[in-house]
Order: structure tokens, then sequence, then C-alpha cells
């Protein structure tokens, strides 16, 4: 096979796959073999081109011109493997929690949850491998779109509230504000290729880099930079291994992918930092770092925790991504895996305390701990992560994004970064160490409460053990990430 | 040789086939002779489209008389491009028509309704084929007193009134455009489109040219159901049966959107564009806006998709106000893709009242899990009503904001994107009804539309789809026909 048959067929496997899931849906054990399957293929094939990719074989492969001079093209840089990497290894684990979760859970309409999911992991690495603005747009938009019904997946009333605040914000944004950015740099550029050192220099009259990067980064809803963040912890109505896969990985860092995209490829470091682009923009990633941990402090649902954690994490890629030196955006991209692996372990915690438990609340889970050892295990382990404490990978882009800021000389910024994570360690540590040394409210001892199911718990051992992995060995992101970013 | 005579013949053909099929008896022998007839013009509106593709012009004189005095069919882009979509919605509508009519239409009034679906179909065919604008005129009155009585043929008697009501504003319409042409025919004394655009430039001061352009202009605006003269529009659409609203939706104003272009641009000419330019693009702003917001309020779905439809006119109005090769571009191309989605929304909408008898959006609760064909086709055309990327809308979008940044126009480009979040509103509205709310208790199950209805609908919607990702039709020809408009402006 050529590279240009390997990436259309990783791209178009979850596609099959989801046709597949949908016409085995009247049995279930096969149903879930074709996901399983699928997405054991994908991650081979992604973990392969990975291979190929680094011994210097380029991929790239357009599939239509839709406008004069505009293709859909996918091509593989060092960003997009990354992410790739992240997406494609993750759902594999991730299906094999949902087995165990959505079994456990009795979920209703599991057919068109795991088609869905499929749909939406196609167009996520079809975002990474976007070869160009224009591609990148549209896989971001069926992204949208196709994790819409997972979001309502329980069709109450409040599921689909929260999916109206879903889409309202995710497409508001990308059609209010970043079609229209596209469409100026278009415009200004005639191309919209990801190019080295940037398009828009010597194109765009610095005056007006900030405006234009200020309609990219709000524009980029699915980056959750306030004040559009809303979406996101409106979306945690959805079965747990959505909000565990796609809204700590899929789409929110599909988000800040394109945000690294747009700051390295579309305006070029230099001509940020030269104009002046990201000035004042920067402060509301560095206020969405705090006021996000601030808000994660006052929530009793484990979900909205986590999903306002999330929301501030997010911002430091996209502080990275601002800050535009090699550091930054290093630590930023870095960002994309270490909390990818952290997040994910803390929302399968979470979804196996509502499996077995059937507890959301964390004012609820005193004590709970010594029932569920294991979960609440990871789940101390993927909080360090977070916090950024060696053993764990989680220090790594901590450590390199700290240094971005400390090499352009904001001093506030590293405050920022530095009392974050005293507010990470006053919201995520008092979840296990309640669960291991409180005591529940009314006295009881859980008998009958045993660990989740194996599959969530294999899942949640996996995801933990690669944040612990991810210190020592965190050269193949760390490679991706230094090429992305400029370095050597 | 045949190729000579091509453009009378789409005209002939169906005229001749009218009233034979209003003698056909019974249901299927008129429904299979339309259905034979429409395939035929397709395969003719193809042709003449392959033939003056690449820029060249097909000129053709009736009875031999030489232009101008004899009537000229004058064949270039445009017309070739608007008459394929016309033939082509036809050529799609019935396939679909078969059963809808059996459930709509009472047996005796069938074969006539086919035969004035045809003589609909020939004053369209005739608008855009004809370089005479007193043809012009006598083919846009025999679509539109067709049109009348296929409005009227509705179930609810409220067709009845909403025919009524387009039969007022529409022959207030065609009156105006009437005496415009008289005007400019007293000053020039000549009908052809060419002779009249040499003949009127000397002229253009006199107050009368003025007085015609504007007869003719407000008279076209009429039946272009142009903001705010939309009023017929809505009614009309909702009551009328599901293939007349499929086929008026996706043919009428876009005819009417390729008469204002030939009488503003090739007919009048640049003179006379300022005039029109600011009051198009002021209609445009309001007419995105405010029709859409009442498309969110709307409980009908056909009414909805009515409203939207002068929102999504307004576009094209819009880029006819620009005035620029771009923003011509954008509305000749929003013409094309703006009669796929809205096509494919009609009668998916249609599918939906064969089965539920209804389009009120109160009846459409649960319909998503029972009809899941139905449903996926009307979220992918909405997407692309909205302007997804990836489906048709899109482009038109993309052009039409290209073309307001080149005129560095802050607000209209913002007005765009405003349209497509509204529209984002009341797609959603139909599409969370029907997906999300459980089915009412008192409903007897409904099944999936029947093949007929679906295969039609889902040709449209892959129609949507593919011009998403190919536009070498749909942007080319409108780049060659605007070229040919001789705009001058970038």
């Amino acid at each position: 096979m050529t590279e240009a048959q390997v990436l259309l067929l990783v791209l178009g496997l979850p596609f099959i796959g989801a046709v597949g899931i949908v016409l085995t849906r009247h049995r279930p054990n096969l149903r879930e073999a074709v996901t399983l399957i699928t997405a054991s293929a994908v991650c081979a094939l992604v973990l392969m081109i990975y291979g190929q990719f680094q011994a210097g074989t380029p991929f790239a492969v357009d599939i239509a011109e839709p406008l004069p001079g505009l293709l859909i093209r996918f091509e593989i840089e060092p960003l997009g493997m990354l992410f790739a990497l992240v997406a494609g290894s993750l759902w594999l684990i991730t299906s094999i929690y949902a087995i165990g979760y959505m079994r456990g859970h009795h979920e209703v309409n599991q057919t068109s949850f795991y088609a869905m999911f499929a749909i939406a992991i196609g167009s996520t690495l079809g975002a990474a491998f976007a070869g160009n603005l224009l591609t990148l747009f549209l896989c971001y938009e069926i992204l949208t779109i196709s994790t819409y019904p997972l979001v309502a997946h329980a069709g109450t009333a409040e599921a689909r509230r929260g999916a109206r605040t879903y889409i309202g914000i995710l497409l508001a944004t990308s059609i209010g504000l970043q079609l229209l950015a596209i469409l100026i740099t278009y415009a200004i550029t005639g191309t919209l290729d990801f190019r080295e050192g940037g398009i828009l220099a010597d194109k765009l009259d610095p005056a007006w880099a900030g405006l234009l990067l200020a309609l990219y980064i709000f524009g980029i809803g699915k980056a959750a930079v306030m004040p559009f963040h809303r979406w996101l912890p409106a979306a945690m109505v959805a079965p747990t291994p959505v909000s565990a896969l796609l809204h700590a990985v899929a789409v929110v860092k599909a988000g800040v992918f394109t945000v690294l995209k747009v700051t390295i490829y579309i305006f070029g470091t230099d001509f940020i930092t030269q104009s002046g682009a990201n000035d004042w923009i920067i402060w509301f990633a560095g206020a969405t770092i705090l006021l996000a941990s601030l808000i994660a402090m006052r929530q009793d649902n484990l979900k909205m925790r986590l999903a306002y954690s999330t929301v501030s994490q997010l911002s430091y890629i996209v502080l990275g991504a601002l800050l535009a030196t090699n550091m930054s955006l290093l630590g930023g991209a870095l960002h994309i895996t270490m909390h990818a692996f952290a997040k994910i372990t803390l929302f399968f915690a979470a979804g196996a305390i509502l499996v077995a438990a059937n507890k959301t609340l964390i004012s609820d889970m005193g004590g709970l701990g010594r029932a569920m050892p294991i979960t609440f295990g990871a789940f101390l382990v993927a909080s360090l992560s977070i916090i950024g404490l060696p053993p764990f990978g989680g220090m790594w882009s901590k450590w390199y994004l700290g240094m971005g800021a400390v090499e352009t000389g904001q001093w506030l910024l590293l405050t920022v970064l530095m009392i974050s994570s005293l507010l990470n360690i006053a919201y995520l540590l008092p979840i296990p160490i309640r669960g291991f040394f409180g005591k529940t409210r009314d006295g009881t001892h859980y008998h009958h409460i045993t660990e989740a199911p194996k599959s969530c718990l294999l899942a949640m051992a996996l995801t933990s053990l690669a944040c612990l992995l991810l210190f020592f060995y965190p050269d193949p992101f760390y490679q991706l990430a230094l090429s992305a970013a400029g370095g050597q | 040789m045949i190729e000579q005579h091509l453009s009378l013949l789409l005209v002939v053909i169906p005229l001749i086939a009218a009233p034979v099929t209003a003698m056909l008896p019974g249901r299927r022998l008129p429904w299979l002779f339309t259905l034979s007839v429409t395939w035929v013009c397709l395969l003719l509106a193809s042709w003449q489209l392959s033939v003056v593709m690449n820029g060249s012009v097909i000129s053709y004189e009736l009875g031999g008389w030489a232009p101008p005095w004899g009537i000229e069919y004058r064949i270039d882009a445009m017309n070739a491009l608007v008459a394929f979509i016309v033939a082509a919605i036809a050529a799609v509508t019935l396939p679909y028509a078969l059963r809808s009519v059996e459930k709509e239409i009472p047996e005796y009034q069938t074969s006539l309704f086919y035969a004035a679906i045809l003589l609909c179909l020939v004053g369209l065919l005739g608008i855009v084929q004809t370089g005479d604008v007193f043809n012009l005129f006598v083919f846009l009155e025999i679509s539109s007193l067709s049109s009348y009585v296929l409005i009227a043929m509705g179930k609810q008697r409220r067709a009845l009134t909403a025919a009524y009501q387009y039969l007022i504003m529409g022959t207030i319409g065609a009156t105006f455009l009437l005496i415009g042409i008289g005007l400019i025919y007293a000053e020039t004394g000549t009908l052809n489109m060419l002779d009249l655009n040499q003949r009127l430039q000397p002229i253009m001061e006199h107050r009368t040219v003025h007085t015609g352009f504007a007869f003719i202009v407000v008279g076209i605006a009429l039946k272009l159901a142009l903001f705010p003269l939309h009023l017929w529009l809505p009614n009309a659409y909702t009551y009328s049966p599901s293939v007349i609203s499929v086929f008026l939706a996706a043919t009428a104003t876009k005819v009417a959107v390729y008469i204002m272009l030939r009488m503003v641009f090739t007919v009048f000419s640049s003179s006379l564009v300022v005039l029109t330019s600011y009051m198009f693009l002021v209609l445009g702003i309001v007419g995105v806006i405010l029709p859409s917001i009442s498309a969110i309020f709307q409980t009908d779905a056909k009414r909805l998709l009515a409203y939207s439809s002068i929102a999504q006119i307004s576009y094209m109005v819009l880029g006819m106000g620009f005035a620029s090769v771009l923003g011509l571009t954008a509305t000749l191309v929003h013409v094309f893709n703006h009669a796929l989605m809205k096509g494919a929304l009609f009668m998916a909408i249609g599918a939906i009242v064969y089965r539920v008898g209804s389009s009120r959006l109160e009846n459409f609760q649960g319909l998503g899990r029972q009809m899941p064909w139905t449903f996926s086709a009307i979220l992918i055309a909405g997407l692309s009503l909205i302007g997804i990327p990836g489906t048709a809308g899109f482009i038109s979008k993309w052009y039409l904001v290209l073309a307001a940044l080149e005129q560095q126009s802050w607000l209209i480009t913002g007005v765009i994107l405003l349209g497509s979040l509204l529209a984002v509103i009341y797609v959603w509205k139909i599409v969370e009804i029907m997906f999300f709310r459980p089915v009412p208790e008192t409903v007897i199950e409904v099944r999936e539309a029947p093949a007929s209805l679906l295969i039609p609908t889902w040709v449209l919607v892959s129609a949507n789809l593919f011009f998403g990702f190919n536009t070498e039709l749909t942007v080319d020809v409108a780049g060659t026909a605007v070229r040919l408009l001789g705009v001058t402006a970038p």
C-alpha cells in the first residue's frame, strides 16, 4: 500500500466501523467486537504510520478541490502525529472501558452510542491529519455534529438542555467567529495552507493581527477559553465514556490543537511576537486558568469538577500557544498528551464510581476508597499528574510551559501557573483523601459495594500506568512536540 | 442539426405535452407521460448546458425572423444553468409525485394537475430561454397562472386563500413588469434584450426609462418575494400540495432571480445598477435577519421553510447588491445550491406529511427514530442550509462572505454569518423535535416513507454533499455566466 492509501484507510476505518456497528445492532457481542476490532486496527495503523513517519516517510493525500485552489487535503506533520497517537491509543482503551460501563450502567441505545463514537474519532483523526485550515475546519464541524447525539444520549429534558448549549455555543463560535477569521485569512493571503513560519506575516497589517487572533481563539470554541466555555460543563450530561474520551481528549484537544496549528502555521510565532498580537488575548487564557480552577473548587458533582478542571487545563495549552516561544509551544503540545492520559483516568474513575456505587456527589464519597481501592488509587495517580508532580508525566508539560513564561519574562503568568497548581491540589486531592480516610455521612460501611466491572478497571490501570511511564519515557511525544515547536 | 433547435425544443416539448396529459385517463398514465417529458427536458437542458458551458452562446431565431424583429432565443451560461436547475428539479420531483399526488389530489383532477405542472414548467423554461422581454412576460404569466392553480389544489381549504393572495400579488407584479416593458418599448421601439441594451445606452437619463426601470424592478421583486414584498410566499408554500411546495420552492424564485439579473445587468446594464445596489443591500440585510427570526417562531415545518426561503433569497439579493464578479457568482451559485437544499427539505417534509398527514411540528415528535432516512435527509439538508463545510451551502456562504469582505463591508459580513446562526436555531428546532421528543402515546406506529419518496429526496441530499466537494459545475459555470453579463466591477 502507498502512503496515501494507508492514510485514507486509517481515516476511513472508523466510518466503516460505524457502518459495521449499525449492521450488527441486533447482536450486542458482535457489535462490541466490531468496535474493538476497529479501534485496535486504528491504533495499530496509527502506530505503524508513526514508525514510518519518524523514519522520514511523508504522508499526504488530496481528496477533492471544493473551491479553486483550496483542497481537502490530509498531510501528516509532527503535531498532528502526536494528537493522532493520543486519540488513537485512547480510543482503544476507552472502548474497553465503555463496554463495561455501558453494560454495567444499563444504558439505552448503545448502537447509536458506539456508531457515533466511531464517527467522532474518525473526524478527530481527520482534524489531526488535516493538511490545511479548510480541511481542519471541515473535520472540526463534523466532530461537533457527531458528538451532539452522544451528549444528548440520555434523552431527558436535562440532557436535551445540555446538548442544546453544547451545539449552540460550538456552532455559533465556529460559524460566527472562526469561519469569519478563516475567510479573512483567505481574503488576505489567498491560501489556507499550513506553512512553517505562517502565511500571514507581511500580508496582514500588524495592528489588526490581535483582532484576527482573537477571532480565532474565541472562534475555536472547543478550546473553551472563557467566556465561551459553558458548553463543556453542559456536555457532562453525556455518558461517562463520552466525557472521558471526547470531552477530556478528542473534542477539547481538537480545539487546542487547532489553536496550536493556527498560531504555528497560520500566524507564525515570529509574527505573533513581533506584532504583539498576543498582548491582551493571553490574559483571557490566564484568567481562564485561574477562574475555572476556582469554580472547580466549588463543584460538588465530580464530573462537573473535572469539567471545570479541563477548562482550566486547556487554557494552559492556549497559553503555551500564545506565548509563542519554542519552550511554551513544546509545553503546550506535550500537555495535549499529558493532560489527556491523566484526565481520561479521572473520568474513568468517576464513571466507575457511578457504575459501582451509583454516586455522583463528592460529599457522598467519604470512605468509598476503602471499598474501591483500585479506582481511587488510579484517581490519586492521575490527580498527581494533573497537578504536575514527579514522577508523573504531567510534570514535563508544566515545566516547559513555566520555562516559556520565564523566557518571555512574563512573571505574572508564571505566578498564574504556580497558583493554579496549588488550586489543582486543593480541588483534586481531597477526593481520594476523603475516599480513603473519610467517613460516610451516615456512618454505614460499604459492604455491598465492590469495584467496577473488570474492563473498567483494566482501562483505568492502563491509563494511570501511562501517566507514570510518560514521566520516564516521554521521548516519542517529546520529539514530536519539539519538532512541531520548531526546535531541533 | 438538432443542436440548433435545442433551445426551442426545451420549451415546445412540454408545451405540446401539457394538453395531451390533460386528456390522459387514470392516475398512472398522466404521471408516466409527464415523467418522461421532464426527463427528456432534463436531457435537453444538460445538453444545452454542455454546449454553452465554455462561454459560447446559442442564438435561435424563432420562425427564421432575424432579431430584433423576430423573437430570439439566446442562451448563454446563465440561461443554461437556470434552465438546468428547473429541468433537473422537475425530473427529480416527478418520481416523487406519484405516491404523494395519489394521497393529496383526487383522481378526477390528477391529469389536470400534471398538465398544470407541465404548463408551469413551460413557463419557467420559456422565461429562461427567451431573449425577448415581451416573450418573457408571456411565459411569466403562463408559469404564474399555472402555479396559482397548483397551489389552490392543496388539501386544506386555506390553499384557496393562499392561491388567491398569490394571484393578486403576482398579478400586480406582472402588471408592473408589463408597464415597465411598455415604457421602454415606447422609448426604444424594440423588445429584444440585446437590442434594448444598445438602444437604452444613449437615453439612459430619460425619465421614462427610469420609470420603466422602477416598474420592472418592483414587478420582479414581487415575484422574487424580495423582502418586504414576500407576503404571498409563506402561505403559498405552506398550503400547496407537497409536490408543488418542492417544485415551486426550488424553481420559481430562482427563475425570478434570473429575470432580475437579466433585466438589471443585461437590459439596463451598468449605469442604472448603482440605483439598485443600495436598495438590494439594505433590503437584503433586513431580509436575511427578519424572516430568519420569523422562521424560528413557526409551528408548521413548511411555513418555517418558507420563511427560511425568503431569508435565503435575500442572500442572493445581497450578492446582486454587490454587483461585483464575486457577488454575482455567489448569487448564481446560491441559486443552484438553494434549489438543492430546499428541494430536499420540502421533499423530506412531504414524506412526513405523507405518513402523518400534517406538517405541523407538534406532530413530528419522535419521528426521527421511526423515519430515520427522512430524518437524516432533513439533518443533512438542514446543515447545508446552515452552511456547514462539506455541504453545498458552505460554498455559497464562502463566496458571499468573500464578496462582502472584498467590499470591506463588515456589517454585511456580520449579517451573513448571523443569518447562518439563526438558521442553526430553526433547523435545530426541527431536528430536536424529531429526534428527542418521545412519541405521543396517542399516535399509532409510523413507518418510514415509501422508497419512491425517499429516493428522490436522497438524490437531492447526495447532490448537496456532492456539490459541497465538487464545484466544477456550479462555480465554473456561474463564473462564465457572470463574465458574459459584462460586469466590470472587480
